[in-house]
């Protein structure tokens, strides 16, 4: 099996599904018990936001475990626009967010918010002077994706973190669910007041995740109850989780690290190859993230170019058509203002430090040979 | 460009004359220590300073960590440059521009190297019409600089340093002997052995707990503020002791009014016992004046009573809200006030005398022999010795599972 379809889900390491079941079968009691063995459990608890706290290099509480970046991008999007609407009601985001994003948003929207969904460039690129120019007397959240997850764009989240700067009342929120583990982002540095991770794309399980909040932010919890989390998100935690997702995090920044450079050559390698396919345009740019490459093979139908990968054992995925107008066609390709032939036909593929040079060779061999093969047919 | 150094002048120490050989060991000794989280840096000492060299480290995080060590009254970053004028420019330009907010600036060229071409005074305007040239609204004050600026032209090379950073000051911990620390997981201990510190004591801790009225949590508080201590003191030596039979039989056999007093008198009994087998001349506790109903002046004289050891009480005049901006400036704070109970506040009697004396805590102690209990207490303590942590041995108790 060649698995490049990394910016859906990634395999588990190993380490992270042993730790889960360690602390799942030895360390079960609820944190919040007054015995020892929830006191362990406690202990476990605060040493897991640490350990989290020094890889972010934040506070341990500015850390808030989740179950992913869905609920993540929910909990600072919804928060921050339910808790601070007498101070305003507008909110600036892109047009190529996650639906977790938008969607949250729109949901927004039906309750009196409004809201700029920005453009961006041919290549995915948010516009800071965009950013500036939208920014009015009752903006409350900016909220940007640090990495795009259909074309690998990385956001100029340095430089919007320093416009947002200038204006000491808006809260700044970065989607960095398809960043982590593979572009360098100081959060304190770049000025972010929330950060979405996701556990499931850096290795770790599906169901686990952090939100960073910046000290001194005040939220709407979506989940009212027992307090934990700092009272951000109420519930017994998932301490297994919690703990696994830490772990991923160690690891994929160590990989990232060590990696990262190795990674840069597959994607190189890949554009070349992808470069002489007469079948294949390039979406992404060349400085995205380097783990995501997205192309469009106009004149065929995605789906069936996926299915024909697949009965060889190869996996990438094509667009997510869930927020788009048209139901075969990238709302993120679409909002570059790409071609209909080019929207309707894209393919991604997303790899991760696992994946190897032969993989990556034999991918693009087979992609040209189905391309041809399915040329024939529809051609 | 970075910076390559930092520049440590030591404080009140560089005054006192014959100890000073001995005071400067101890503060590298320390630096050192704080410094092993950042193993690519070297510590470097000359006649009057102290520098330490970066080999690539965070300039900013090493230089944070550096103003936790008692004993350095300030620091500033350094640039090693060679003795070419464009690099001296480029250099003192960026130097100033560490002090984000500075207006004015004053540039102090030296020249200990008379063959290098170009004056003291020269350079001066040379390296002022530089940054004069390269920055906005700023401008030169000789006299009242937000910045000083100093260039050093040695025989190797040109040393600049700019913004002042302020250091901890106090003296360096283990050069004015030691003492044992009352702690318990309140706000208040904590900060009395930082203070302690601060004049270069070096902290023993003592805890009594008693469980099961106290729990795993407090114990674990307390455990956690000796562990935040060692980031000033490098190492600190906690005696854990077993209070419940001593809490029970006073509960039991002291008159409720009085308990609280006597309590405390066999908490410095025992310290006291500790102390001497420690060979500590001392003890201190978070003690202030007319807090609660246990620190008025006497019931500090009635429980002082037991002992003629120095009891150093380092809040004893201090506001209870300076206090807590001390505790919340050294990262004790959110620690202390996690709700558990510690030994003090379980067997609190419903209406403890304010004005105990001392004739009358003698009198009834005197029907009762603590001297086996306070013995066996002593002897049945546990030990713990913390020291200061590296960022990888932070969380060693669980490691294999992160
Ligand atoms: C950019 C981005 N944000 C958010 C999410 C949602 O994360 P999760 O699947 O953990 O809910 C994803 C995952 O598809 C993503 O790529």
């Amino acid at each position: 099996m060649i698995y490049l379809d990394n910016s859906a889900t990634t395999k588990p390491y190993p380490e992270v599904v042993q730790s889960f079941q360690k602390v799942a079968e030895q360390y079960y009691a609820n944190p919040s018990s007054i015995h020892k063995f929830g006191s362990e459990a406690e202990r476990l608890l605060l040493q897991s936001k640490k350990q989290a706290a020094q890889l972010l290099k934040v506070s341990p509480e500015e850390v808030i475990f989740t179950s992913g970046g869905t609920e993540g991008n929910n909990i600072a999007i919804k928060g921050i626009a339910l808790e601070h609407q007498s101070r305003g009601k507008h909110i600036i985001t892109t047009q190529i967010e996650h639906p977790s994003v938008l969607e949250a948003c729109r949901a927004l929207e039906s309750l009196g918010f409004e809201v700029s969904y920005l453009p961006v460039t041919e290549t995915g690129s948010v516009r800071v002077e965009d950013i500036k120019a939208s920014i009015r007397q009752d903006t409350v959240l900016i909220s940007i994706m640090s990495v795009n997850n259909e074309l690998g764009t990385v956001q100029p989240i340095r430089e919007i973190g320093q416009v947002v700067h200038e204006y000491p009342k808006i809260f700044f929120h970065v989607d960095h669910v398809q960043g982590l583990g593979k572009i360098d982002m100081d959060f304190y540095e770049c000025g972010i007041d929330l950060c979405t991770m996701s556990g499931h794309k850096v290795h770790g399980l599906n169901g686990t995740g952090a939100l960073f909040v910046k000290r001194r932010t005040k939220l709407f919890p979506l989940h009212h109850g027992g307090g934990q989390e700092g009272a951000y998100r109420a519930g017994t935690e998932n301490l297994a989780g919690n703990v696994s997702f830490v772990k991923a995090l160690r690891m994929s920044m160590q990989q990232k690290a060590t990696a990262v450079n190795k990674l840069r050559t597959l994607n190189e390698r890949l554009r070349n190859r992808l470069a002489v396919n007469p079948f294949v345009i390039i979406n992404s740019p060349s400085e995205a993230a380097p783990h995501i490459i997205n192309v469009s093979v106009p004149g065929f139908k995605p789906e069936v170019v996926i299915h024909a990968l697949g009965e060889k054992g190869i996996y990438i995925s094509t667009m997510s058509a869930c927020s788009s107008k048209r139901s075969d066609e990238s709302a993120v390709l679409a909002a570059c203002q790409l071609k209909e032939d080019r929207t309707t036909s894209a393919l991604r593929i997303s790899m991760s430090y696992q994946n190897t040079q032969e993989e990556i060779d034999m991918f693009a061999s087979e992609l040209e040979k189905v391309l041809a093969e399915l040329n024939k047919v529809m051609g | 460009m970075q910076f390559d150094q930092i520049m440590v002048r030591y404080g009140e120490m560089a005054l006192k004359g014959k100890n000073r050989h001995k005071f400067e060991q101890k503060l590298q000794s320390n630096v050192t220590h704080k410094l092993k989280r950042y193993p690519a840096t070297k510590l470097k000492k000359t006649r009057d300073r102290m520098y330490v060299m970066l080999n690539g480290e965070d300039p900013y995080k090493v230089m944070e960590t550096c103003q936790e060590v008692f004993g350095i009254q300030s620091l500033s970053f350094a640039i090693r440059t060679e003795k070419e004028e464009d690099k001296i420019k480029e250099a003192a330009l960026f130097a100033f521009n560490d002090s984000e907010n500075a207006k004015t600036f004053k540039i102090s060229a030296k020249r200990t190297d008379k063959t290098f071409p170009i004056g003291s005074q020269e350079m001066n305007q040379r390296l002022g019409g530089h940054i004069l040239k390269n920055t906005e609204d700023v401008t030169v004050d000789v006299h009242n600089p937000d910045v000083e600026i100093s260039v050093e032209i040695r025989q190797d090379a040109v040393y600049i340093t700019a913004k002042k950073y302020p250091g901890a000051g106090g003296l360096p911990v283990g050069t004015t002997g030691k003492t044992l620390l009352l702690l318990s997981g309140g706000i208040d201990s904590p900060v009395a052995g930082y203070l302690a510190m601060k004049r270069g004591v070096e902290v023993e801790a003592i805890h009594f707990h008693s469980p099961p009225y106290t729990s795993e949590r407090a114990k674990q508080k307390v455990m956690d503020l000796a562990q935040e201590l060692t980031r000033f003191g490098i190492k600190l030596k906690v005696h854990l002791i077993p209070f419940t039979n001593i809490q029970q039989k006073i509960h039991q056999e002291m008159p409720e009014g009085y308990s609280m007093t006597i309590m405390r008198r066999l908490m410095l009994r025992i310290s006291e016992a500790v102390a001497k087998e420690q060979e500590i001349l001392s003890m201190t506790t978070g003690e202030s004046l007319g807090q609660v109903a246990s620190q008025t002046m006497e019931s500090m004289s009635a429980i002082n009573d037991v002992t003629n050891y120095p009891v150093i009480r380092p809040l004893v005049a201090m506001d209870k809200l300076d206090i807590i901006s001390i505790s919340q400036q050294i990262g004790m704070y959110d620690i202390s006030i996690r709700p558990y109970e510690d030994c003090c506040t379980v067997f609190v009697p419903k209406s403890p005398k304010t004005r105990p004396s001392k004739e009358k805590a003698r009198y009834y102690e005197s029907a009762v022999d603590f001297s086996e209990d306070i013995k066996q207490a002593v002897e049945e303590r546990e030990i713990m010795e913390l020291k200061l942590q590296t960022a990888s041995e932070s969380v060693n108790e669980f490691k294999d599972l992160f």
